[in-house]
């Protein structure tokens, strides 16, 4: 099987490991993933905050590309480009006008053939075939983290229940890992202002992290590359930003890329993975505490 | 030859200052066939009719065409004058030279010249309009209820005291519907259960309604005024007759933990059961699905210790068919929709309880006998929230409409919830509040300024435990849009109320129709509230729309009064516009050859079959025929038919040409 593969910039630089993962897992799959010919930037916040126009045709250029290539599918990993491509898609084919103002601006025909899809949705088509490529089940308690732009806006929402997405429990559910319920699964994690606000965006994510520890998580799981930035190498910002005694509690958790679990399940090893890069070590132990950690003193769970 | 009267009338302003009526008349009196052509202010006044009347008697006329308005608005208007001055009146038409014409276009020859034309397209008509004459319809004067809830009660202790039998279907075990699940009711704080469980032994004990409860309709054949329905009485497993109500098998009934639906999921029953204590019928019926016997063929201890020898295991549902002319749909609403937000955990976490829950832990018949305690741990919430909106008004996730009813029933239970528990903290989070209606919005008022509920303007994001608490996350949009967190130890979801779960399946089996929600439609939503499209068929209740218990008596005292009205005649009339099937001298006797496509498409099951027989009684041919009691003269028939045989009187295809043709 083949499908169309968008990597973005994230994914060539500080998420190198997201990108190794993803390959890994498709050839266990025997998915060949077709690199999208010449693409370019998405815009990403840049284009949007300056110029409606340009943040459209920044992504129309990609999309028509994949549909020279002949692609129907694109598989988009990292969530501010899926929203991207996927936002320019819908906002073009609801808009004639704007369709034609954009094609004449990126000088390409465009006809909305190509379907875009992010890492969830992609394998999830496939969330049947995984335990059979299961050699390690992963059994350890994870957070699913969804962070902003895989639920929202709905129009574009790769997940059916936008308030409580269930899509990448499902992912992990399938490869041997038990996905906890936990408060914080779709808030803010602080996204870009990692630069600029670095402060906020520590105080944002402490509560993310800090509510997947208490509920006994042992790994945060993530499909975003922004995501992956801010829980793990903002980590010493969250510490700082953690009241005193909860600082050791909440250091040693690593944030995991969905394909990274699913690779380590397929019993692909570390560093083919790219587990090595990350800011907090992965540690986690082979065989999982038998019993849960008591959760933060609710009934219900 | 024909001798038509053309009459334009000005009305008013309306026509008058737009087409130039004189001149119409004019054109109109050069037509052939046109006896007499004239033009008048006010055409449908006294002496406007007059005018009419004098020309049929003086002209000898033989049709009558007037220029007005629609013919929705005057046409049986003019047809009396035209049946008192002799003339049958479907030899009256109406050319509608206002809502076609004047109103839509703007003043000049070109709008004369259509209304004109307009005029001559029903003269050619009316040309070749026959005399037509009513058709009388017998009734049968008992009427069917469906549904047992405050609705189905008012409407048939209603048609029953107006002197005419009543059949009351309900599926449950026993009547009293949602209405008696509830706790008090605004704007008042009456006790629900105080003013409608009278009424439900009234309806037991009237001589004119048969009760058939733990029943549903299987099915209605028929049409106005001559309905046959028939009824399945499930299996109650118990002998009504020998049965004294005295409750001994409940004791003894081995299965005590099946979540109690009267209870709304917060108390338990047995396998044999009633509802509730106030029950009508106080009947036990077993719950075949739980009881011990029949799942595993031991048991019987309701057998053994029941005085009367009352329980017959071997019970068999029964199908009962009763004659009735008109029908009330009464079948209610649900309030099970908790799926719109799962975010807020309802079913997941204890505390987060709906509205309906709330009222049976308010209500001193509930499983806390009126105390407010919390279903986890049965300790009694000092903070409380309640989540206005939870499913209705939010067309992203749940349902667009408003369910009307929890603006009012919310600021009910928090002020219950005050008198309750006096050091309690509650909570209110919404987004408008609707209050329209005697003395609701006082009611409101009082929740938030005698009982110091806190009503905040915002949604509510997410709800999770922590620490024993469930911590409401949301937002006030008053106050600078902030952030706001609620540690509450209980909360109130007021799901949106929707239609019953199988309202299209019955929608169907009655042949009215319905809306995108499910919810089934009046007539008309302002002229015609409790009527149906179907004739004969009456609709009281939430099974319409979402409404409250004062509206949903209304409506149901409405539908009674319309099937009494009818019920006070012997006999119905109705337009003659209806199809027919064309018949021959033999040997062709008519040009119908049976396909029945006409069958197939007819809406209102109005086609029935013809044998045509010679005098030896030797099957000739079976044809189609219209049965004229049924037929709504929608016409899709006409078009249908291969072989042209079916017309429809008043509109047949040659007149329908003929007004074309005319253009």
């Amino acid at each position: 099987m083949r499908i169309g593969f968008f990597p973005g910039c994230s994914l060539e630089g500080s998420s190198r490991e997201y990108l190794e993962s993803i390959r890994e897992v498709a050839a266990v799959l025997g998915i060949e993933l077709a690199e999208i010919p010449d693409w370019n930037c998405c815009g990403a916040t840049a284009a949007h905050t300056l110029n409606h126009r340009l943040a459209l045709a920044l992504p129309a250029r990609t999309l028509a590309l994949a549909e020279q290539a002949g692609l129907d599918e694109v598989v988009v990993p990292c969530s501010a480009c899926y929203n991207r491509l996927a936002g320019t898609r819908h906002e073009l084919l609801h808009d004639e006008a704007l369709r034609q103002q954009i094609t004449d601006i990126i000088e390409m025909n465009w006809h909305g053939a190509t379907r875009v899809l992010n890492v969830l949705e992609w394998l999830n088509r496939v969330v049947g075939e995984l335990p059979g490529h299961v050699s390690a089940p992963f059994g350890h308690r994870v957070a699913c983290y969804y962070g902003c732009y895989l639920t929202r806006p709905k129009a574009l929402a790769a997940c059916r229940r936008i308030e409580d997405p269930t899509e990448m429990d499902d992912l992990v559910r399938a490869v041997g890992a038990e996905p906890i319920r936990w408060a914080y699964k779709v808030e803010c994690c602080g996204a870009g202002l990692s630069v600029s606000r670095t402060e906020s965006v520590a105080r944002l994510s402490e509560r993310i992290v800090s509510d997947a520890v208490e509920r006994g998580a042992e790994a945060i799981v993530v499909a975003c590359p922004m995501c992956h930035t801010n829980l793990d190498l903002r980590r010493d910002a969250i510490l700082a930003a953690a009241p005193p005694g909860g600082r050791s509690r909440i250091a040693g958790i690593p944030v995991l890329y969905v394909t990274q679990v699913v690779g380590l399940a397929m019993g692909v090893s570390l560093r083919p993975l790219g587990l090595h890069r990350h800011h907090v070590p992965v540690r986690l132990s082979a065989a999982p505490p038998s019993v849960a950690p008591a959760a933060a003193g609710e009934g219900e769970e | 030859m024909p001798r038509i009267g053309v009459f334009i009338c000005h009305c008013g302003e309306n026509i008058g200052a737009t087409v130039d009526c004189e001149v119409v008349a004019q054109a109109a009196g050069r037509l052939p066939g046109v006896a007499h052509a004239v033009d008048y202010k006010y055409m449908c006044s006294d002496p406007g009719q007059s005018l009419i009347k004098e020309a049929i008697r003086e002209k000898r006329l033989t049709g009558v065409v007037v220029g007005a308005c629609s013919p929705r608005m005057h046409e049986p208007t003019f047809r009396r004058a035209c049946a008192e001055a002799g003339l049958n009146p479907f030899l009256c038409e109406m050319a509608n030279l206002r809502e076609h014409c004047s109103w839509v276009h703007e003043k000049g020859e070109v709008t004369t010249q259509k209304a004109i034309d307009l005029v001559r397209m029903l003269v050619e008509k009316v040309k070749r309009n026959r005399p037509l004459t009513p058709i009388r319809v017998p009734i049968t004067k008992r009427a069917l209820v469906l549904g047992g809830g405050i609705a189905g009660i008012q409407a048939a202790l209603d048609i029953a005291n107006a002197g005419h039998k009543v059949v009351l279907v309900e599926r449950d075990p026993s009547i009293g519907g949602h209405m008696a699940q509830l706790s008090e009711t605004f704007p008042t704080l009456d006790c629900s259960q105080c003013i409608l469980t009278p009424r439900m032994v009234e309806v037991a004990q009237h001589p004119d309604i048969t009760l058939y409860t733990y029943s549903e309709l299987e099915s209605l054949d028929g049409f106005i005024g001559n309905f046959r329905a028939t009824i399945r009485k499930k299996a109650r497993s118990v002998d009504e007759s020998l049965c004294t109500g005295c409750g001994a098998c409940i004791q003894k009934c081995a299965q005590k933990k099946i979540p109690s639906e009267f209870n709304a999921g917060l108390g338990r029953r047995t396998a044999i059961y009633v509802p509730f204590p106030q029950a009508v019928p106080n009947k036990p019926v077993i719950d075949r699905a739980r009881c011990t016997y029949y799942k595993s063929g031991r048991c019987k201890l309701c057998e053994k210790v029941c005085p009367t020898k009352a329980i017959r295991f071997d019970q068999e549902d029964e199908l009962v068919t009763i004659d009735v002319g008109a029908v009330v749909v009464a079948t209610g609403y649900d309030v099970k929709a908790t799926s719109f937000f799962p975010e807020y955990g309802y079913g997941e976490y204890k505390d987060v309880i709906t509205g309906l829950q709330f009222e049976r832990l308010a209500s001193a018949s509930g499983p806390t006998l009126g105390e407010i305690r919390r279903p986890s741990d049965n300790e009694v919430p000092k903070k409380i929230v309640f989540i206005a909106c939870a499913g209705s008004r939010d067309p992203a996730k749940g349902i667009h409409y408003c369910s009307k009813i929890c603006c009012m029933y919310t600021a009910k239970h928090a002020m219950l919830y005050s008198h309750k528990v006096h050091d309690g903290e509650a909570y209110v989070f919404y987004m408008d509040i609707r209050a329209g209606g005697k003395m609701y919005e006082e009611f409101v008022r009082r929740a938030v300024e005698e009982d110091h509920v806190r009503y905040v303007r915002g949604r509510v994001s997410r709800i999770y435990p922590k620490n024993g608490k469930l911590i409401v996350k949301g937002v006030d949009t008053l106050l600078n849009s902030r952030p706001v967190e609620v540690e509450a130890d209980l909360v109130v979801l007021a799901t949106a109320m929707t239609a019953q779960p199988d309202a299209e399946d019955l929608a169907q089996k009655l042949k009215v129709s319905y809306d995108g929600d499910k919810f089934l439609n009046e007539a008309h939503p302002k002229l015609r509230p409790v009527e149906m499209n179907t004739a004969g068929i009456f609709v009281a209740g939430a099974c319409q729309a979402p409404k409250d218990i004062p509206e949903t008596v209304a409506q149901a005292s409405g539908a009674a009064s319309k099937v009494a009205g009818m019920f006070s005649r012997d006999e119905l009339s109705r337009e003659p516009v209806v199809a027919v099937v064309n018949r021959q001298p033999p040997p062709v006797w008519s040009t119908c050859v049976g396909c029945f496509l006409c069958e197939t498409a007819c809406a209102y099951q109005a086609i029935e079959r013809e044998e045509i027989r010679g005098r030896d009684g030797g099957l000739i041919r079976t044809i189609a025929k219209v049965n004229e009691s049924v037929c709504q003269g929608c016409g899709t028939c006409v078009a249908l038919c291969r072989s042209k045989s079916i017309d429809l009187q008043g509109y047949t295809n040659e007149q329908v040409y003929a007004e074309l043709l005319a253009l």
